[in-house]
């Protein structure tokens, strides 16, 4: 499985003006939603579950990323969501809830399976540790672009 | 042979996150001839399963009175120093 098998043209949300995570959860988690990826709970849920515990990753390059999830059970068919933000937002480290990352790369994970989850998380932490990928994510200007680059990545075996 | 160590890897929900890093310490320790056993656990039971355990990986805060040394694990995510932390958890297990 591939990021580019599970994400859909529309829950790609590009050059992003919001205000902080909770914003940019409740965007990404209402097109999943819109797309009937997700239950009605799931915005909610998942951002109980990034209050309690936080995902952001600080990364190589000059963009960090996090990872906002949930339980399977607000989810009804797989998916993920990509934004990308113009300024940073702050996420809270994943292994240090007091520190601050500012994050500008944003990929939400829907899945829901326990094995799809792994195997997802390998091709997306293969993807965070490509910074010139990541950069050019970043710069793309359409949902198009973002699955062009994407489909460019190796898979994580 | 020395004796099978045990490392307890924590993740928040004992699904993704931890998979994929036992699977990398299982695969370096196999590499380097070290006897290893992996147990995955939710953050929140990290203190009932830590007795057993001769050393903690985990991508989520860790208390700090635990009494077993505890590896961050976050570099099998973001690939930062990801040797490096692979070296420690295997300088820690030949202890």
């Amino acid at each position: 499985m591939r990021i580019v098998d599970l994400l859909h043209p529309e829950a790609i949300l590009l050059h992003q003006q919001l205000a902080d995570s909770t914003e940019v959860i409740s965007e990404l988690g209402g097109r999943l939603k819109a797309l009937g990826f997700v239950k009605d709970d799931f915005v909610k849920a998942t951002l109980a579950r990034e209050a309690s515990m936080p995902t952001g990753l600080p990364l190589m390059g000059e963009v960090n990323a996090a990872l906002p999830h949930v339980d399977i059970e607000y989810v009804n068919s797989p998916a993920l969501g990509l934004a990308t933000l113009v300024e940073p937002v702050i996420f809270k480290n994943m292994v240090n809830p007091d520190e601050e990352v500012p994050v500008r790369l944003v990929i939400m994970l829907a899945l829901e399976q326990p094995k799809s989850q792994v195997e997802m998380l390998q091709q997306v932490a293969g993807l965070l540790q490509q910074p010139a990928a990541i950069e050019q994510l970043m710069n793309a200007a359409t949902p198009d672009e973002v699955l062009g680059i994407l489909e460019e990545l190796p898979a994580v075996t | 042979m020395a004796k099978e160590k045990m490392v307890l890897v924590s993740c928040g929900t004992a699904i993704a996150t931890s998979t994929v890093v036992a699977k990398a310490i299982e695969e370096r320790c196999k590499a380097e001839g070290i006897a290893v056993r992996t147990r995955q656990c939710k953050a929140a039971e990290i203190r009932s399963l830590a007795q057993d355990a001769d050393l903690i990986v985990t991508t989520t805060p860790v208390p700090s009175d635990i009494g077993v040394p505890v590896i961050q694990g976050l570099a099998f995510l973001t690939g930062i120093g990801r040797d490096q932390v692979l070296d420690q958890i295997c300088a820690a297990l030949r202890d």
